[in-house]
C-alpha cells in the first residue's frame, strides 16, 4: 500500500460518510433519543476539542499560556463580549504570556 | 442567498445576518490558521505537497486529516490501514452532522454536492448556534465557504513552506482555536445534562490523550454523549417507558 492509496481511500471514505448523513431518512432525528444523542454529541465533541486544544501537545498534557487565555475567554463570554473579540483576546493573552516568558 | 419557498421564518434581519456571517468568517480564520500546521505536519510526516492538498480538498475534515498524518508520521507508509481506520472513525461524527443539517440546509442542485462536503464541526456548530432556520443556513454556508477556501490555501502554504514558517503558537493561534470552540459550546450549556456531558467529555479527552493515538481521545469522549443521551441521564424530563 503506497501513501497515495492511503490518502485516496481515506479521503473518499471520509467524504462518503458526509454524504451518507444527508441520505438518512429525515424522520430519524425527530425521534427523541437520536435527537438527544445528536445534540449531546456536538457538546461532547466541542468540549473534548477544547480540552485537547488547551492541554494537548502531541500525546502529552501541558499546562501553558493556553489555560489563562481560555479563562479570559470564558470570562468575556460570560459578560457577552462578541465572539470575534473574545477569540482575538485569547490569542493576544497567549501570545503576550509567551512573549514575556 | 435565495430562500425560495422558505416558509419557516420571517424576513432575515440584515444585521443579524451580517453578525452570523462575521462569526462564520472568524471561525474560518481561526481554523485556517491550523491549515498551515496541517500542511507542514503532512510534509514532515512524509507526504508530498499534492497528497497534503488532496486530503484538504477531498477529505476536508481536520480531525481526520490530523489523525491520518499522525499515524503515518509514526508508522510510515506501512501504517496505511491504521491511518485509514483512525481517520474514518473520527469522520463518523460527520454522519450525525449530516443527519442534523439535511433538514435545515435542504440543498438542491449543485448544493447537494457542496453541502455535505462542507458539513464539518465548525459549519454545523455555527449553524446550530443560531435560533431561526434562515440564520442557521447563513451560518452554515458562511462558515463552510470561509473554512473550505481558507483551509485549502493554508494547507498548500504550510506544505510549501513547512516548518520554516515558524511556530504559529507564538501568535497565540492555538489558544484562539480553543477560545473559538468555547464560543461555540457556550450557548449550548443551558441544561444540567449539557454541562455534565461537556465536563465529562473534557475530562475523558484529557485523561486519554497520553494513552491513545492522537485524534482518538475526542472520539472516546463522544461515547459520553451516547451513554448520557441513550438513558437520558441528568435529564430533566423522564419519558415513561410503558404507557400508563
Amino acid at each position: 500500500m503506497t501513501l497515495w492509496h492511503t490518502v485516496l481511500i481515506a479521503s473518499v471514505a471520509c467524504a462518503a460518510l458526509k454524504f451518507a448523513g444527508y441520505l438518512v431518512p429525515a424522520g430519524f432525528l425527530e425521534r427523541e433519543r437520536p435527537a438527544r444523542i445528536a445534540d449531546l454529541l456536538t457538546i461532547a465533541l466541542l468540549a473534548a476539542l477544547i480540552a485537547v486544544q488547551t492541554l494537548g501537545a502531541g500525546q502529552a498534557l501541558v499546562v501553558d499560556a493556553r489555560i489563562p487565555a481560555l479563562i479570559v475567554a470564558a470570562a468575556l463570554y460570560a459578560v457577552r463580549v462578541p465572539f470575534v473579540l473574545v477569540v482575538a483576546a485569547a490569542a493576544a493573552v497567549a501570545a503576550g504570556i509567551r512573549a514575556v516568558t | 442567498m435565495v430562500d425560495e419557498g422558505a416558509t419557516d421564518a420571517p424576513e432575515v434581519d440584515p444585521r443579524a445576518r451580517a453578525r452570523v456571517v462575521r462569526d462564520g468568517l472568524a471561525v474560518g480564520l481561526a481554523t485556517a490558521a491550523y491549515g498551515i500546521s496541517f500542511g507542514a505536519l503532512a510534509v514532515a510526516a512524509g507526504l508530498d505537497v499534492w497528497q497534503a492538498c488532496v486530503l484538504s480538498l477531498v477529505m476536508f475534515t481536520g480531525g481526520s486529516q490530523f489523525a491520518l498524518v499522525g499515524v503515518i508520521a509514526a508508522g510510515g507508509a506501512a501504517a496505511g490501514p491504521a491511518a485509514i481506520a483512525s481517520s474514518v472513525m473520527l469522520g463518523l461524527r460527520n454522519v450525525v452532522y449530516g443527519m442534523r443539517m439535511a433538514p435545515i440546509v435542504q440543498p438542491t442542485g449543485w448544493k447537494r454536492v457542496v453541502a455535505p462536503w462542507w458539513t464539518i464541526d465548525e459549519s454545523v456548530a455555527v449553524a446550530l448556534a443560531q435560533r431561526v432556520p434562515s440564520l442557521q443556513r447563513v451560518g452554515f454556508w458562511a462558515t463552510g465557504a470561509a473554512i473550505y477556501v481558507g483551509w485549502n490555501l493554508t494547507t498548500l502554504l504550510g506544505a510549501l513552506i513547512g516548518d520554516a514558517l515558524g511556530d504559529t503558537s507564538a501568535w497565540g493561534l492555538d489558544a484562539a482555536a480553543a477560545a473559538a470552540f468555547l464560543g461555540l459550546l457556550w450557548p449550548r450549556l443551558k441544561s444540567v445534562q449539557a454541562g455534565a456531558v461537556a465536563a465529562a467529555a473534557a475530562v475523558v479527552a484529557a485523561l486519554t490523550t497520553p494513552v491513545l493515538a492522537p485524534g482518538l481521545p475526542v472520539l472516546v469522549a463522544a461515547v459520553v454523549a451516547v451513554v448520557v443521551g441513550w438513558w437520558n441521564l441528568f435529564g430533566r424530563r423522564r419519558v415513561p417507558e410503558v404507557p400508563a
